[in-house]
């Protein structure tokens, strides 16, 4: 994987390869994550929150397995289904040239499944807590469900989930049990928690100290950025 | 003559059944009785948030409920206004937004502006408008919920207790208001209340309810002020 920012750059800034590597590394795979994440969790959380059917606990159930399962049971779920022989590898080899363990795209993939329940979660339970009186007042005033849906409920409901992208995010960035089952430990798909782990066993303390630092001030940063932006006056 | 509202449904809840008959036609009419009568459960199966079990319910002379021919118009195409109790106005949006969201006879962000700045001038809250609706006094979000509730058009308003939060001065002084918007915009009326006082003084006609059944209907006699008077020649002229 290529960085984006010119090696010239880095080095002028002091930041050694050891570091930004892993680091962009992490942050394109959570981002691309939290992207589907935020997406896909947002809209379910919705259908969840605001229908009326049998079977939809069943679905917030399963979906939400991988925050009580242990990483590395997901992990080793996503290697044999993903990486196991069958059509699922063939369909993977066919659309993107390389099967998806062992590579970015398999991390991507372990992230989402790790950081879609928070998301999922926070967001049903955020569309959940708008008054319905109001959906409904809009409905009547002449609005489509789904314009319902985009100009009054997830606005309302905008901090919930907002929070809940924000966990996802958090959770993709820290994801490690997941992560290191189905990528391994392949150069330039390395992650900043496997390349901390790999310093800690190669004994080299003064990378691995770095790394957390950076870890740790990368998720202050972001998550501090996320929920100031969710504190941002609406009405 | 087409009838504003025809209503013929049973409904079941619990152990509670609704099973009402009448009809509408000019005017604002009155469904009065004690709470818990089904009256605000009418004006839901009217509007089209809750399906009747049997029945048919027409608006102006057109079907929006048959449950035996499996006919039931969404809210949304029902053409109502609708004002509640606590004016339920959407607290993320402006005072203008709030109306001109229920504009639906013109297109374009500022025409329904417009149209929306216009009701608000006739409910006398023009001031309030680029206002949040947290920022408004219950008389006021009511003013805008009244605005909202005719702004889109409607071929008929319904009023879900619209003034029982309310203070008693704000309460007499926007019936007035209520009266006086209601009558000169010509829309039909259907307005909800356990207030006896309220209900002769705003309403043309009173539905009695009691335990889920009209136990009657009457129209109500006028005999205050030549002003009310005047009021009631220009809606029959309306009519």
């Amino acid at each position: 994987m290529t960085t984006v920012v010119p090696r010239a750059w880095l080095n002028w800034l002091g930041i050694p390869p050891w570091v930004w590597n892993p680091l962009s590394v992490s942050l394109r795979a959570a981002s691309e994550a939290t992207i589907v994440v935020a997406v896909v969790g947002t809209a379910l959380g919705y259908i969840l929150a605001t229908g009326r059917w049998p079977g939809r606990g069943a679905i917030e159930t399963v979906c939400s397995l991988p925050m009580a399962l242990p990483p590395t049971v997901v992990g080793y779920y996503l290697l044999t289904r993903l990486g196991g022989p069958g059509p699922i590898r063939t369909a993977e080899v066919d659309l993107l040239g390389h099967p998806l363990t062992f590579s970015f795209h398999g991390i991507v993939i372990a992230q989402i499944v790790e950081s879609f329940p928070y998301c999922l979660r926070l967001s049903r339970a955020a569309i959940s807590d708008v008054d319905p009186r109001l959906a409904n007042t809009a409905r009547v005033m002449g609005l489509t469900r789904a314009r319902v849906a985009l100009l009054v409920t997830l606005p309302l409901a905008r901090r919930g989930i907002v929070a809940g992208v924000a966990l996802a995010f958090g959770r993709a960035l820290g994801d490690f049990g997941a992560t290191m089952i189905i990528s391994g430990s392949v150069p330039m798909a390395t992650t900043m928690p496997i390349a901390l782990y790999d310093a800690i066993i190669d004994g080299t303390h003064h990378q691995a100290m770095v790394l957390a630092l950076v870890q740790l001030g990368v998720a202050f940063t972001i998550l501090l950025g996320v929920s100031r932006l969710g504190r941002v006056r609406a009405w | 003559m087409t009838a504003a509202l025809e209503v013929a449904v049973t409904r079941h809840i619990g152990t509670f059944t609704l099973d009402v008959s009448f009809r509408v036609d000019s005017g604002t009419s009155v469904l009065f009785g004690p709470s818990g009568t089904g009256k605000s459960l009418t004006l839901a199966l009217i509007a089209g948030l809750i399906r009747p079990d049997t029945g048919t319910i027409s608006i102006s002379g057109r079907v929006v409920t048959d449950c035996a021919r499996r006919i039931d118009v969404t809210p949304q195409d029902r053409r109502i206004g609708m004002v509640f109790q606590d004016g339920l106005l959407l607290p993320h949006r402006s005072v203008i937004d709030n109306v001109a969201l229920a504009v639906r006879q013109v297109k374009g962000r500022r025409a329904r502006r417009t149209v929306a700045r216009s009701w608000l001038e006739r409910v006398g809250a023009a001031g309030l408008a680029d206002r949040r609706p947290a920022t408004l006094s219950g008389g006021q979000r009511q003013r805008v919920a009244l605005a909202r509730g005719l702004a889109g058009d409607p071929s008929l308003v319904l009023l879900d207790e619209p003034l029982s939060a309310l203070d008693l001065e704000v309460r007499r002084e926007m019936r007035a208001a209520i009266r006086e918007v209601i009558t000169s915009s010509g829309v039909p009326a259907v307005l909800v209340t356990h207030d006896a006082e309220e209900a002769e003084e705003l309403g043309d006609v009173i539905i009695a309810y009691d335990d889920g059944r009209v136990t009657g209907t009457r129209p109500v006699a006028r005999t205050e002020s030549p002003e009310r008077r005047d009021d009631d020649s220009h809606r029959t002229e309306s009519a």
